[in-house]
């Protein structure tokens, strides 16, 4: 077999062939020398033995000589529930606020959106540390609670609320409500406004138009924005490590460990491909289960 | 006093336009619309017709002026508490739902049992001739049918009137003839009053029992399609609808519905009036192409003489241009009856123009 090439398809393969090249040198090369890594060991001075064995595997999955260990099984459900409980929260924060600009007059829609974009123009870890000013015992949020306190003459204890799993949620919450806004508006924003005079017309109020008609054509945007959302905040380390105050592991921190700290790439690699596979499962599960709502909007 | 389906009484309605500015799209316009009549706004675009719609329909609330349904005073019922349902222009169908869902949504929100739904729903969609379509979705279907749904999913609910917004806007020439017929033909066979928003004379005057001419948010004139076309009220009726030659003039004086106008270049013109005028008043002589001839015949009321500046042969009729020795150039039309469709004149010719003084109506602008 061999290719026929016409002049077509030369042309075509020039046009891509820089793209391929950027995909093919820094992605597929890159992930198989992690798969290969990974299937590796560390030698005593940090280097690589390559090999091939399962024991990152196992150890991963509490497979120890010693017996079961569920240690690295726990940091990757934590980390499965936080994305879940980011995802979750960035709905419910975000829905209201895109249909509220969705819902505005054209003349302040752009405004809007433009303040939700500003947080994105300040380096992320320095969002983060903002997050620890005022999380922090003697922080801006416990200032203001003790100044109130003090007003009305109330006993007042700095509350306890960095570092904690409560303010990592909080700091990823911050960090990808924008993604969330943005596909969400984008959705409602399509919505003839006909479609909603149609369910008036038809003797819907005001709740059950949003019940039957807004909520279901926003569903594409609420998948679209799932996706943004859950998948970086299933590898994101900088947000636990600022303010769980490296206590708060999951998985993202684990492979950055392994690879910065403990100088064992093997075990590093594994972590990752792990990560990458749990991450890919989920999103095809959804995609299956809600598609990406094309077919909704496509009308 | 007869109750009316719908009636408008003295309603106003003013908006915020785009820069701060009042609008006033409709000035206190009042209309009697009969129960189990095909009635329809006609103007052009801006005129105020669709703003009415909405009025009856509940999304606008008159900023003056009372809608009653039935004779009940709507106040500030919202449209779900209306007894009335729409057909918008782009159909708005709920691409999210099936077309069943779609037609079946109306008798949902009432709190129809599902058994039921389903073959009232069946029932409409046989009645626009779509059955078996329940499955579907909005965007598998085209225009035309997704217009058809639009209709059966309005009609299900039994609505006391039935509001249609330039319904066939969006379809091409020949479907929209079609539709035409089928609507006329639903009212028929459901007997529920319709009230349809058109830009399109020719649709208005082919469908409607009653037609009410509408510009800049006022109503000039209400009455069947005969009426509007031979007897318009003023000189924007006779323009929109149809084609009109507009003879512009002064009246020299009047006699019961007769009158007598100068034209400009000294023609005397004798034409038609139900309004009283006086003497110098400034008026147009509004005249119909095919009312108007080349072929000489006895007792005609007005007779020009004119020069041929173009000939149209348009199959039926021919076309003829005429300059009349006053200035004025006016449009003649004869039939073709010659079996060889000879013209009657050409271009260049000296002619003579007649027409009678019943259909030369006098309006005021």
């Amino acid at each position: 077999m061999f290719l026929r090439l016409s002049r077509d398809n030369i042309r075509g393969l020039l046009l891509i062939a820089p793209v391929m090249t950027l995909i093919i040198g820094l992605l597929i090369i890159p992930l198989i020398l992690v798969v290969i890594t990974s299937f590796g060991s560390r030698s005593p001075d940090g280097n690589v033995i390559y090999g091939f064995s399962f024991d990152n595997y196992r150890r991963l999955l509490g497979i120890t000589p010693t017996g079961f260990d569920p240690l690295y099984l726990e940091i990757l459900l934590r980390s499965l529930w936080l994305a879940l409980q980011t995802t979750v929260a960035v709905i419910v924060i975000g829905f209201p606020l895109a249909y509220f600009i969705a819902r505005a007059s054209p003349r302040y829609r752009n405004l809007f959106l433009f303040l939700v974009l500003v947080p994105l123009w300040t380096n992320f870890v320095i969002r983060i540390y903002a997050w620890l000013m005022i999380l922090r015992n003697q922080g801006v949020l416990n200032s203001l609670l003790g100044w109130g306190a003090s007003l009305l003459g109330l006993p007042f204890q700095p509350l306890d609320l960095y570092p904690s799993d409560g303010a990592v949620l909080v700091g990823m919450i911050y960090e990808f409500l924008p993604f969330m806004i943005l596909p969400i508006y984008t959705s409602l924003e399509k919505i003839d406004d006909s479609l909603f005079e149609a369910a008036a017309d038809l003797g819907a109020d005001a709740l059950r138009t949003f019940l039957r008609v807004t909520l279901p054509l926003a569903v594409p945007g609420m998948v679209a924005g799932t996706i943004l959302v859950f998948v970086p905040v299933m590898g994101t380390f900088i947000v636990a490590d600022i303010l769980g105050g490296r206590q708060v592991i999951l998985v993202g921190n684990l492979v950055q460990r392994q690879f910065l700290d403990a100088r064992d790439a093997a075990f590093g690699s594994a972590a990752a491909l792990i990560l990458m596979a749990l991450t890919l499962v989920v999103t095809i599960f959804y995609t299956r289960r809600f598609g990406f709502g094309e077919e909704i909007v496509s009308a | 006093m007869p109750e009316y389906a719908v009636e408008l009484r003295d309603v106003s309605k003013r908006f915020p336009g785009p820069s701060g500015e009042i609008v006033n799209a409709v000035k206190n316009v009042s209309l009697q619309i009969r129960d189990g009549e095909f009635f329809s706004l006609l103007g052009p675009s801006g005129c105020g017709k669709t703003t009415s719609l909405r009025m009856i329909a509940g999304f606008e609330l008159p900023t003056e002026g009372e809608v009653y349904i039935h004779g009940r005073p709507m106040g500030q019922t919202p449209p779900y508490r209306r007894p009335v349902n729409t057909v918008f222009q782009n159909y708005a169908l709920f691409p999210h739902m099936t077309i069943g869902e779609n037609v079946a949504f109306g008798l949902e929100m009432k709190g129809v049992p599902k058994a039921e739904r389903e073959k009232r729903v069946k029932e409409a969609l046989e009645m626009v001739r779509l059955p078996g379509f329940e499955k579907r979705r909005p965007r598998q279907m085209s225009g035309g049918q997704q217009q058809r749904v639009a209709l059966a999913r309005a009609l299900i609910n039994h609505p006391e009137v039935l509001l249609l917004d330039e319904p066939l806007g969006a379809l091409d020439l020949k479907l929209r003839k079609e539709m035409q017929l089928e609507l006329k033909r639903l009212q028929r066979e459901v007997g529920i009053t319709f009230i349809y928003v058109t830009h399109d004379q020719e649709e208005a005057l082919t469908m409607s029992d009653r037609i009410a001419v509408m510009s800049g948010g006022r109503v000039l004139q209400v009455g069947p399609a005969h009426e509007i076309y031979e007897k318009p009220n003023c000189k924007f009726v006779a323009d929109f609808i149809g084609e009109t030659n507009l003879l512009e003039g002064k009246v020299i004086h009047q006699h019961g519905r007769q009158v007598e106008v100068l034209l400009a270049g000294g023609l005397t013109a004798h034409a038609e009036s139900d309004q009283s005028l006086v003497s110098g008043q400034q008026v147009f002589v509004a005249i119909r192409p095919e009312k108007m001839a080349l072929r000489p015949y006895d007792g005609a009321h007005n007779v020009y003489v004119g020069r041929v500046e173009e000939v149209v042969y348009i199959g039926t009729d021919t076309h003829y241009t005429v300059r009349l020795a006053g200035g004025q150039r006016v449009r003649v039309r004869e039939q073709n009856d010659d079996p060889f469709s000879r013209p009657l004149a050409n271009s260049g010719d000296e002619v003579r123009v007649y027409f009678d003084q019943t259909p030369a109506r006098v309006l005021t602008e």
